[in-house]
């Protein structure tokens, strides 16, 4: 809200009968002067206060737009300072604002961290904690009409859906799983495309568009609870490995009370009750605190397929 | 034809509500005729409008190779559409294919799964395929392939001479229906209620015209048979061709009944005038030994001498030959009345006449004679009333009945009132009340009483002239 927006109230003890008049005394309007400019400065100055700025991408549900402003209400309250959310359908938006310090913290897949703590451009803030776990894995997924593929190399001379370029198990994972298998992802598939999002693979491969696509673990099971016409239109082939879920991380620059205010809250969500309602709704355990040791495997992982 | 024969009070609301049915059949089918063709113009238009809109955004999709962008443009057609639950046209599917005819995207895309070339897809697409390597421009095109199902609209994805594909529109064949099937039934709920005015109405003027006329039809068929009555100018109340018709119809009814009865009186004065004839001559037939027996009786009286009983009857002998004289007398027209006087005694002389026939059926007979003097009445005129209606009375009484005889001057007119108990006349038998030898006396219920009245119908005409 901008200081223009603010609507002061009149003073206390003015009545409209002490309103500027002829015979009032000069002192009282010297007075009144006085606390009228004084007065928006005060106010001002508390909403001067810059909001934190925090980034939003496909590795959760993003579209889930009442839910994100009722936790951006919630952390408002707690931080005692606006928030903002920034949402990119995108990793490479979402980057491209963390490495231009347009945000304080940002909800990241696991390669964008990976990738930016490598270019020491972030630092991890909290992890999610995941059916009691801060870890994930990525479904192989095909549509539900298709019976017969029983793993990833069956699909090869199909269409594939990749979730992001910058996405890790959407993007890394299947190209390295492919590596792995002696297999060039370049001509693997007859045909690749992005859809910018885990949900949209999910879609894409419902509807048939694709024959198959790779996609975070964690956003086909909340989608399976919010939208199972959705995710009944497609069928898990397999399950990877877990991997360190992806974190909440914070800008380098992000200064330490901030980086402490903003893990403290998050961290505490689970001990009240309005943070224990919107974990649930984000289909969390709680928020844990970091530890990057757990993403050494997407590190490695990344380093294998060339994108670090 | 057996519908022609009909009544009018039928014909005439069944032929004006074919009409009405007619006209409104007649301008349903035009209203909607004319629906159908802004339908299919309509279809073209949307056709031509989604695909303008479609392809804009296609066209950077498309040269981005963004297969999934392009998916989600044509799918939320598709979607929008099936959501719709207006009557608009429907979407059936949208396929985007190269300029090789290749699927790079469809709202199906388990139908037509992209890179494929849409000739393998049905051999309907095939047909389609050739039409589009055809054809070439830049608009929309309606495509409408022999023996197909469906209605395809083609528009190029283009920008500034660059082509990159085709957006093909699938409608199927029956696509106006649900929106043609919604206003085909406002046609008929607003013609149905234009006929649930109309018929009514029309059904009640029908009815209003045909039926005075069948009324009339009605009377002039009674004509003939018996006198039909009058028609009502409140059944029908205006002053129109019918209107007079039945004015005509009243006035005509008028004048024949008049005509009728002027007959009727002529054909009973000749009737009467004949009767009149005959009895002239049957009069001076009775006059001759009549005027003998008189005589005689004179004769007797004065020259013999007998005893007072004897007398007694002789002189009422007397007295009814005298009568009889008179009754003769005047049946001839040309006679001249003379008669003597009313008294008293001539009352008590029905009595005593008439007491034996009424002691035979055992009646009772109730007398009240208020006559204490001689009134300038002819008495024989007088004593053949009085005899023959209490002639009638005791014949047509029941036995052991009642017959009631009151005689009496008041107001100097002589009132005479005879009762008798027994049944009414009918109708008919008065209409003939007054004619003589009417087929009443045949029947043998009461001549006397017939006869009566006919004379006094007489005898009253007499003392008129």
């Amino acid at each position: 809200m901008k200081p223009s927006d603010i609507k002061m109230p009149p003073p206390r003890g003015l009545s409209n009968s002490d309103r500027l008049q002829p015979g009032k005394p000069f002192w009282f309007w010297l007075w009144l002067g006085w606390f009228v400019f004084l007065l928006p400065a005060e106010v001002g100055a508390q909403q001067d206060v810059p909001p934190i700025r925090m980034g939003i991408t496909p590795a959760i549900i993003h579209d889930q737009y009442e839910l994100l402003t009722k936790w951006r209400l919630y952390l408002e309250e707690k931080l005692g300072r606006p928030v903002e959310f920034v949402s990119r359908d995108s990793y490479r938006e979402t980057i491209d604002l963390l490495k231009r310090n347009k945000l304080d913290f940002a909800w990241v897949s696991s390669f964008p961290y990976v990738y930016l703590e490598h270019n020491r451009r972030v630092r991890l803030l909290v992890t999610p904690v995941y059916q009691g776990r801060p870890y994930y894995r990525a479904y192989l997924i095909v549509p539900a009409s298709d019976l017969d593929t029983r793993s990833f190399l069956q699909l090869k001379g199909k269409v594939f859906a990749y979730a992001d370029f910058y996405s890790f198990t959407g993007y890394v994972i299947p190209r390295y799983q492919l590596q792995q298998a002696g297999e060039d992802s370049a001509h693997f598939f007859r045909k690749t495309f992005f859809t910018s999002g885990h949900r949209k693979v999910i879609e894409a491969v419902g509807h048939g568009l694709a024959d198959g696509g790779m996609v975070d673990g964690f956003v086909w099971d909340a989608l399976s609870n919010i939208r199972k016409d959705i995710t009944d239109q497609t069928r898990i082939v397999s399950k990877t490995q877990e991997f360190g879920f992806p974190p909440i991380v914070a800008q380098v620059s992000v200064d330490k009370d901030k980086y402490a205010a903003m893990q403290r809250v998050l961290l505490e969500m689970e001990n009240d009750l309005e943070g224990a309602k919107l974990l649930k709704q984000l289909q969390l355990d709680r928020f844990g605190p970091p530890a990057p040791e757990r993403y050494r495997e997407v590190h490695k992982m990344m380093q294998a397929v060339g994108d670090l | 034809m057996p519908f022609l024969d009909l009544s009018f009070r039928h014909k005439i609301p069944l032929w004006g509500g074919l009409l009405i049915i007619i006209t409104a059949f007649a301008v349903s089918a035009s209203l909607v005729s004319e629906a159908y063709d802004e339908l299919q113009e309509d279809l073209l238009l949307d056709a031509e409008t989604l695909g303008q809109s479609l392809t804009a955004n296609l066209f950077p999709a498309m040269l981005h190779d963004d297969t999934w962008r392009t998916f989600e443009i044509i799918r939320a057609s598709i979607d929008y559409v099936k959501a719709d639950n207006t009557n608009a046209v429907k979407l059936k599917t949208i396929l985007v294919v190269d300029n090789a005819l290749r699927v790079v995207a469809s709202a199906h895309p388990k139908m037509a799964p992209i890179l494929t070339d849409i000739r393998q897809l049905s051999p309907e697409y095939a047909d389609l395929a050739d039409w589009l390597a055809k054809t070439t421009g830049a608009e929309t095109r309606e495509i409408i392939l022999p023996n197909s199902k469906h209605i395809y609209f083609a528009t190029p994805v283009s920008q500034e001479g660059l082509h990159l594909g085709t957006l093909i529109m699938v409608y199927p064949e029956d696509v106006f229906w649900p929106r043609f099937a919604h206003i085909l039934w406002h046609g008929l709920l607003a013609g149905a209620f234009v006929l649930a005015i109309l018929l009514p109405l029309n059904w009640y003027w029908g009815q209003r015209l045909a039926i005075p006329l069948v009324q009339l039809t009605e009377r002039m068929g009674e004509m003939g048979k018996k006198w039909p009555e009058r028609l009502n100018y409140k059944a029908y109340g205006h002053n129109d061709e019918l209107g007079r018709l039945f004015e005509a119809y009243n006035q005509m009814l008028q004048e024949r009944k008049t005509k009728e009865a002027l007959e009727m009186q002529i054909v009973q004065s000749e009737r009467l005038a004949a009767v009149g004839q005959l009895a002239a001559g049957i009069a001076h037939e009775i006059n001759n030994p009549l005027s003998g027996m008189l005589t005689a009786i004179d004769t007797l009286k004065c020259h013999s001498e007998v005893n007072p009983q004897t007398l007694k009857t002789i002189t009422l002998i007397e007295r009814g030959l005298g009568q009889i004289k008179e009754t003769v007398g005047a049946l001839l027209v040309e006679a001249k009345l003379k008669s003597r006087d009313l008294v008293p005694q001539d009352i008590e002389d029905v009595l005593t006449l008439i007491t034996p026939m009424a002691s035979k059926k055992a009646l009772h007979v109730s007398w009240h004679n208020s006559l204490n003097e001689g009134i300038p009445l002819p008495a024989t005129f007088v004593r053949q009333i009085m005899i023959n209606l209490l002639l009638n009375a005791v014949q047509a009484a029941d036995r052991q009945g009642e017959v009631a005889f009151e005689i009496g001057v008041t107001d100097k007119q002589l009132q005479l009132s005879v009762t008798n108990s027994g049944k009414m006349l009918s109708a008919e038998q008065i209409t003939h009340l007054f004619e003589p030898f009417s087929p009443l006396s045949e029947g043998g219920a009461r001549p006397g009483f017939v006869g009566h009245l006919s004379n006094r119908a007489s005898i009253r005409r007499t003392h008129r002239r």
